[in-house]
């Protein structure tokens, strides 16, 4: 009851025809489920612009996911290489044929090794003039600078850094031993260069992804632009702002998410288009270590979570800036 | 309903569109605004509808204090209200079915019952064969009629219009009046902003007249 300043008690408030709790609270899902279509069908009416657009968010998505492949592989490779170590033992000069032997029959009982190579000085120094192209230099020289040299490979089971660093301190025990040297001063740089590059694909993602909601968000806000009237007939009538903003936020995910495939396709043409050229330097190595093969499930979901969360995002940012200024007049 | 006590508007700029307006429309009744062009008649309405702010004064609908309605709570009370205008503000996308539908759709109602409704109020407005059309193919009245269906859908208790005849004919303009006493003869409070003076003479419904903004008669019996 109101008492107005006529005087007169007003007792028809304004009584609006509600729909139950219960039917709102269904028909909240039913309407999102249809809005959620609604918008897709709002982008398949014009399927090129679509398309165009939704290309471009593919670029700059495949661009970092592509890196991150390559990046992710490299390391995969590197982690191979890792377990199979080998530790070179140098040998001081006037060491005997005999005890060198000697010495190989005892690293070879040892359980953490699997096998010893003895590298002769003489053959080494044979090789080096054969191959270094330094072989007239090398002649001139009257004795062999090249110590002999035993290659130590741990055995499998015993090949985790801790292992290793305890067997390097029992053959620096060797007094026969000039010098203990693991190969892995290679592997760290190698570490290192990734370690550059992921910080690379970081930054080039986070500018990516910058890219993408700029996107979306100027996308979305040419569509809400170019539905001004709608917008406001929908204000007119008691469209609350979040029921407005539905269709909006939905394009932005369906952007999204066509930007992700479209990206998960870009990167695993290109992956094809690698692969073969690289099974070929791989087979120059001898190895068959180097495939990229295509885009993991992990990625790929990662890429199309992240397409979808980007176009909501670069959708909401856009809705919230450009709706609030669109009222009727 | 509706009650004006001492509401002014000035717009950015310094004219004054309304200055010191009372004026009390009661539950169920119906009035014509008239007035000449830039009289105010549109702000006045706009001011009911939300669309404009009063400068001072309080604008009461339905027992409600305007100045306190907040961004928030606005698009519920534009749902009790149905609004129509001169250019129809339909949406041309869209089938007769989908824009009477929209106020609806809006508050959440179940699609049976929405096709129930729309049906009916299609159907108030004699249109009901026009559902799967779009409204670019009818024909002005028709339109408008369409957006009349639209405004009422929602069973609002109070209808408002801006020069809802402004681009009919007398015969068209005389057929949408028409629809607007019979939803009045249904308790249905209507104030309708024109100023087609022979066809609101014809009906005898009490007129209230602006002149440059201030209440010339508000025609309270």
């Amino acid at each position: 009851m109101t008492k107005t300043r006529t005087g007169e008690v007003s007792s028809v408030q304004l009584r609006q025809l509600k729909p139950s709790f219960s039917s709102r609270f269904k028909e909240f899902f039913v309407r999102h489920l249809q809005v959620f279509f609604y918008s897709l069908g709002l982008l398949s009416r014009t399927p090129f612009a679509t398309l165009m657009t939704a290309a471009a968010l593919g670029i700059a998505l495949a661009l970092p996911a592509g890196l991150y492949v390559i990046l992710d592989h490299a390391s995969q490779l590197s982690g191979d290489i890792n377990s199979i170590n080998q530790i070179s033992l140098f040998m001081k000069k006037d060491v005997s044929e005999k005890t060198l032997l000697k010495i190989q029959k005892k690293l070879q009982a040892y359980p953490e090794i699997a096998q010893v190579k003895h590298i002769d000085r003489d053959a080494a120094l044979q090789e080096f003039q054969d191959n270094s192209g330094f072989g007239d230099a090398l002649k001139a020289l009257k004795d062999n600078p090249l110590p002999d040299l035993l290659v130590v490979y741990p055995s499998l089971t015993h090949n985790d850094p801790q292992q290793i660093n305890t067997l390097l301190i029992d053959l620096k025990k060797i007094k026969q031993v000039k010098l203990v040297q693991l190969d892995i001063q290679w592997l760290q740089r190698l570490y290192a260069i990734l370690h550059i590059g992921q910080r690379g694909v970081l930054i080039i993602g986070s500018l990516l992804a910058l890219a993408v909601l700029l996107i979306v968000g100027n996308t979305i806000r040419l569509a809400i632009e170019n539905r001004r009237s709608e917008i406001v007939v929908m204000k007119l009538i008691g469209g609350t702002n979040s029921f407005i903003r539905r269709p909006f936020l939905y394009t932005g995910f369906w952007y999204g998410l066509l930007g992700s495939l479209i990206a998960i396709l870009l990167v695993n043409i290109s992956l094809i288009i690698i692969n073969d050229p690289l099974a070929h330097l791989s087979s120059l190595y001898d190895s068959d270590l180097f495939s990229l093969g295509l885009m993991g499930i992990n990625i790929s979901a990662t890429l199309l979570l992240s397409g979808c969360l980007l176009g909501l995002l670069g959708a909401g940012m856009a809705v919230g800036k450009h709706l609030k200024d669109i009222e009727p007049k | 309903m509706i009650l004006f006590d001492q509401v002014s508007k000035r717009y950015k700029g310094g004219n004054e569109a309304l200055s010191r307006v009372n004026f009390h429309l009661k539950p169920g009744e119906m009035a014509f605004l008239t007035g000449h062009s830039g009289a105010g008649k549109s702000t006045l309405l706009k001011l009911i509808a939300l669309i404009e702010r009063a400068s001072t004064g309080n604008v009461i609908i339905g027992g409600r204090n305007l100045n306190k309605i907040g961004r928030h709570t606005l698009p519920y009370l534009r749902r009790n209200m149905g609004i129509i205008f001169q250019n129809y503000q339909l949406l041309y996308d869209r089938t007769v079915f989908d824009n009477v539908a929209l106020p609806l759709i809006i508050s959440g109602f179940s699609s049976r019952e929405v096709k129930k409704r729309v049906h009916a109020a299609l159907d108030k407005v004699g249109l009901l064969r026009f559902e799967k059309k779009y409204p670019i193919t009818l024909s002005g009245g028709e339109q408008q009629r369409v957006s009349i269906a639209r405004a009422v859908v929602n069973k609002p208790a109070l209808l408002l219009a801006d020069e809802p005849t402004g681009n009919l004919d007398h015969d068209l303009s005389r057929e949408i009046m028409d629809l607007f006493m019979a939803f009045n003869q249904v308790g249905v409070t209507v104030l309708i902003a024109t100023h087609d003076i022979p066809l609101i003479n014809q009906l005898n419904k009490r007129v209230i007249q602006l002149d440059h903004g201030q209440m010339l008669t508000t025609g309270d019996a």
